[in-house]
């Protein structure tokens, strides 16, 4: 049962990004980004990691993909002709190749073993909200403190860039 | 024989399944019936009262009337969007009723169908039990943008563009007031299940409108906001945008659309109920005999979500719309700072 299920997202996430990557309406390629986020959100289900699941769909479906979509919608960005990317091309197959193989190394030599199992698999309360929050304001609380500054500075940014052409007013 | 365990919980959640589909559907179609006569009501007028006994069947006249309307779609669509928009805002709002108590456990006792013994097996009113359940529930609602936002865009309408590029605008930022309003139950809880949110209120006094008013206004303020109703419906703004994102809409792809719209506010008011007036919990439940007491809980459940849709009707026909604007205004410069406000009071009120 599991397998099928595995398959079915695996296929499906492989898929639509082999689609995204040949598809020439930007549209239909955000479309068929945010299948490759649901369908890897449904892997991280099947790993019991209930939170990283739905925070991929909320986080990544939800808002990222919405802006992307936005975007691309008020900018009425038409079909992308062939030939614009006429070094990218041949670049991007000789740095994909360089990337598979690490990847692929990797893979083969875990392949035969059959030592490795999932970390912390199926001990109780894995993946689940209660950890996670633990976790973060323990033994990550720096970390999570430093990306909050982070945002907090790109949200005061944003609005700083937004109100460029207006006149400050006093008062 | 002696039927699997685990194929009877799989027959069992597949019946589940079954039966609150047919309860939303056909909650939905006497939906728009009653909204129908409620806006009668409020405006002096009878309303439709025609097709049946009081006017009872009319729902069933508006879907065969839906069915044999003419299916159109604009030359200069993109159609395979056009054909899927309507879909993908359906979906997201019917998935959201998975996570919702309807009702406490029940057993169902042993018996024989046809030859093959059932065992006796407890189960609770309830699709799954996730332990994310109010995240999925954000989730969902933050995933039917799309619904909206390409069946404005792929209408290749200037003003279905403009309708959806609003609606997208809209639910973005109220879904963060959404979020954040629900935190100070989070924080009283400790978890993000339905059912342990629920089980929090067992006492009348628990209920969370007690405890979270605040809380509760926001809410329901930004799930109105967030279901495009009145008095937010910019998406659908007559005056200025025709029919908003769905102009070019027509027959059944129309009214799956409508039907989305209804399904979200029956979720909606399902999560106002569950969230905020304790769930399947009623007052007065220890005293009804223990046979009864889960019907007594299911029906107050039903009774208290009926109560919300009635007032998402109610205000519909006695408020007039806010501007673009002051949609926007009240979203990030009110609504935003009093849930944020919420969330520091509940927090020093557990500190206390």
């Amino acid at each position: 049962m599991e397998l099928y299920f595995f398959l079915f997202f695996a296929i499906v996430a492989v898929a639509s990004s082999v689609a995204m990557i040949l598809q020439r309406n930007p549209i239909y390629c955000v479309l068929l980004l945010i299948m490759v986020m649901i369908s890897i959100a449904g892997l991280y289900l099947m790993l019991d990691a209930e939170f990283v699941a739905i925070i991929q769909i909320v986080v990544y479906a939800g808002a990222i993909m919405v802006l992307f979509l936005f975007v691309i919608m008020l900018l009425n960005l038409s079909r992308e002709e062939g030939g614009t990317f006429r070094i990218q091309k041949p670049l991007a197959v000789v740095l994909a190749a360089l990337l598979f193989l690490p990847l692929a190394a990797m893979v083969m030599s875990y392949a035969g073993g059959g030592t490795t199992t999932p970390v912390d698999g199926g001990e109780a309360g894995f993946g689940e909200v209660e950890q996670i929050g633990t976790l973060l304001f323990t033994k990550y609380l720096l970390p999570v403190e430093i990306a909050a500054v982070l945002l907090l500075i790109a949200i005061v940014g944003a609005v700083v860039l937004t109100r460029k052409g207006t006149v400050a007013v006093d008062g | 024989m002696v039927l699997d365990p685990m194929i009877l919980d799989g027959a069992i959640a597949l019946v589940k399944i079954g039966i609150l589909l047919g309860v939303v559907f056909t909650t939905v179609a006497y939906l728009t019936f009653m909204e129908r006569r409620v806006s009668a009501l409020i405006q002096d007028r009878i309303g439709p009262n025609r097709v049946g006994p009081m006017g009872l069947l009319q729902p069933l006249a508006d879907g065969i009337k839906f069915m044999w309307k003419e299916e159109f779609i604009p030359a200069s669509a993109d159609r395979k969007l056009f054909a899927i928009a309507p879909a993908l805002i359906l979906v997201p709002a019917l998935l959201i009723f998975a996570v919702i108590p309807v009702g406490g456990e029940v057993t169902i006792p042993s018996f024989t169908l046809f030859g093959l013994q059932i065992q006796e097996t407890t189960t609770t009113l309830q699709i799954i039990d996730l332990n994310v359940g109010i995240l999925y529930v954000l989730g969902m609602t933050s995933v039917a943008v799309y619904g909206i936002a390409l069946g404005g865009w792929s209408a290749n309408n200037k003003f279905t563009l403009l309708g959806g590029i609003r609606s997208s605008a809209q639910m973005i930022s109220y879904e963060l007031s959404l979020g954040l309003s629900i935190v100070g139950i989070l924080m009283l809880t400790g978890s993000l299940q339905m059912s342990q949110i629920v089980d929090a209120q067992d006492g009348f006094l628990d209920w969370f409108i007690f405890r979270q008013p605040l809380a509760f206004l926001i809410f329901v303020i930004a799930a109105f906001a967030e279901n495009n109703r009145l008095p937010f419906d910019l998406v659908e703004c007559e005056q200025e945008l025709v029919g908003g994102f769905h102009t070019e809409y027509s027959s059944m792809r129309f009214s799956m659309f409508m039907i989305a719209e209804y399904a979200s506010m029956i979720a909606a008011s399902a999560l106002m109920a569950t969230l905020f007036f304790g769930g399947w919990h009623m007052p007065f439940e220890d005293q009804v005999g223990p046979g009864l007491v889960t019907l007594y809980q299911v029906a107050g459940f039903l009774l208290k979500t009926g109560f919300f849709l009635f007032v998402y009707i109610w205000v519909r026909w006695s408020l007039p719309r806010f501007r673009y604007d002051q949609l926007m205004a009240i979203g990030w410069k009110v609504l935003l700072p009093l849930a944020l406000l919420n969330v520091v009071i509940t927090g020093i009120w557990m500190l206390v």
